[in-house]
């Protein structure tokens, strides 16, 4: 008992030896060189600033999902967070450190933010912003803020490759459609295609893949940034998005309420980053990799501040938009 | 309580459907069980092998491996069925090797001078099988034979996983709905109680009238 006990330990010793040796392969290596490697000036701050704090202290804490394919997805081998969401932390950390990318990226620290602790995590201060999937909405607004968007999801339709019958919701009346049992997802197609078949539900959403895969459905539908993840795990050969989404999810940056200064620079880094490339080649090496084609950048929604939380200066509210609403597309 | 009330209909339709599978289930399993355990007894060795496979196989995988390796699975191989109609056949297939081998174990009942004397008046194995051994054997497996079709009703619930809209795939839709688990679910319990309950008296009835004074 004890011998095999043994064996089976250096039987373990040697696989994570075999992992770790054909583990960490650099995907990052085909990057695009020249602005990966442009390096900026480490700009300067005002005291007391978020910006500054941050800088100083020399690290960024950012809360991202880590079970979310393509935005923010732990690699199970080289452990890296990665993913769209990701890729903009970094965009942002550049802006606040300067250096390249890459030496940027080094000095951001990712926390697990879920769903359900988003707000907590950045009320008690435990996280300096959160990227997350996070939708902008008007409930949420009253107790965080929002820089951004910077991009829209939205609820679409998959289908095969070869299907040309489907090209937007109103086409899937009298098609078979699945989604999850009870989502949000089916209550919109019923309000958008009520005709639609809606009699094939499941309880994941690779399930409903493979009942379209099998034809047993036509059309797989839920938010678009769970559907192209869906793709890109079967390679890309046999489903496709339609590309017309008909439900708005604007995702932003979420930050301490009341910190118009941070917001205001989170906001002219994103636009930054839709100027000098920095977002597209971002979209291209996560969300592109499904075979997503690179959209238009949502306009950044720079609305006036609803009432600051105590000790925030108000004095660098620069916003000039009208009141905001939540479609920015 | 009006939760439950409010979807009245919808709760009819899914006992309706969970009726429906769960008999045409039994019906294929019956035979499947009837037929597996006359190749158990069979002087053949193949059939006798074969018998032995078959039970030993689908009495040892969970139904629910079996529902979703079939349905999702056998599509791969170019066998695709309405979600009824699979849940159906795996239910069938599931049930028939437990049915054999109760339809065995009452084979194995009847006194060994009624297989001997059928012989001795000519009889082939498959005509005293039909006609002698079995009559008597399944006389005394019916209340086993009750408790198998009882499990096969509540079993059927299963095949919510595909897809089939009987209670248990209700329940999980109008709990969804309206955000009520407790009520939806004791509707159901109630809904499964109400079919599981008269189908103990059914097969107590039978047993009476098959039994075989001896």
């Amino acid at each position: 008992m004890r011998k095999s006990r043994i064996s089976l330990l250096a039987l373990l010793v040697a696989l994570a030896m075999v992992a770790a040796a054909c583990g960490p392969s650099e995907p990052e290596a085909e990057e695009s060189p020249t602005e990966a490697a442009e390096s900026k000036e480490a700009p300067q701050f005002a005291a007391g600033s978020t910006m500054d704090t941050i800088q100083k202290r020399g690290n960024v804490i950012v809360g991202t999902k880590f079970d979310q394919p393509l935005f923010g997805q732990r690699n199970p081998i080289t452990d890296e967070i990665e993913g769209f969401d990701v890729e903009m932390a970094k965009i942002i950390a550049q802006g606040i450190f300067g250096g390249t990318l890459e030496e940027a990226a080094e000095k951001v620290d990712f926390v697990e933010t879920p769903t359900p602790v988003r707000e907590a995590n950045i009320q008690q201060g435990s996280v300096d912003f959160i990227v997350a999937t996070y939708t902008i909405n008007d409930t949420r607004k009253q107790v965080v803020d929002f820089a951004g968007p910077y991009y829209v999801a939205g609820q679409d339709i998959m289908v095969k490759v070869d299907d040309d019958s489907i090209n937007g919701v109103e086409d899937l009346n009298g098609k078979k459609v699945c989604s999850v049992q009870g989502s949000t997802s089916i209550a919109n197609v019923v309000a958008e295609a009520p005709q639609a078949d809606i009699s094939i539900s499941f309880d994941t959403y690779s399930r409903c893949a493979e009942a379209l895969r099998d034809g047993r459905v036509e059309a797989v539908t839920t938010d678009n940034t769970i559907l192209v993840g869906l793709i890109r795990e079967d390679g890309g050969a046999t489903f496709k998005l339609v590309g017309q989404t008909f439900t708005t999810e604007p995702y932003g940056v979420g930050i301490k309420k009341g910190d118009d200064a941070f917001r205001d620079f989170l906001n002219d880094k994103i636009d930054e980053s839709y100027e000098d490339g920095s977002w597209e080649a971002a979209f291209e090496r996560t969300v592109g990799t499904a075979g997503i084609e690179t959209p238009e950048p949502p306009s950044v929604d720079r609305y006036a501040s609803s009432g600051a939380s105590p000790g925030a200066t108000t004095t660098g509210a620069t916003s000039t938009t009208a009141p905001a609403t939540t479609t920015t597309n | 309580m009006e939760v439950v009330l409010s979807h009245l209909g919808a709760f009819a339709g899914a006992m309706r459907t969970t009726a429906e599978l769960a008999l045409a289930s039994f019906a294929g399993a019956l035979l499947i069980g009837v037929l597996i355990a006359s190749f158990r007894v069979s002087p053949v060795a193949p059939l006798r092998a074969a018998g032995t496979f078959y039970v030993e196989t689908f009495r040892n995988i969970p139904p629910l491996v079996l529902l979703v390796l079939f349905y999702f699975g056998f599509t791969k191989i170019g066998i695709l069925y309405s979600e009824f109609v699979s849940a159906v056949i795996v239910m069938a297939v599931y049930t028939g090797s437990f049915i054999a081998e109760a339809v065995r174990s009452g084979i194995n009942t009847v006194a060994r001078g009624q297989a001997e004397a059928a012989r001795a008046i000519g009889l082939t194995f498959p005509q005293s099988l039909i006609l002698v051994i079995l009559p008597q054997a399944l006389r005394s497996v019916v209340p086993a034979i009750g408790s198998l079709f009882s499990a096969l009703l509540r079993n059927v619930s299963l095949a919510s996983v595909i897809a089939v809209h009987e209670l248990a795939w209700l329940s999980v839709r109008l709990i969804a709905d309206t955000g009520r688990p407790f009520e939806i679910l004791g509707g159901t319990a109630a809904a499964y109680l109400m079919m599981t309950l008269p189908t103990g008296y059914v097969f107590g009835v039978i047993e009476r009238r098959t039994a075989i004074k001896r």
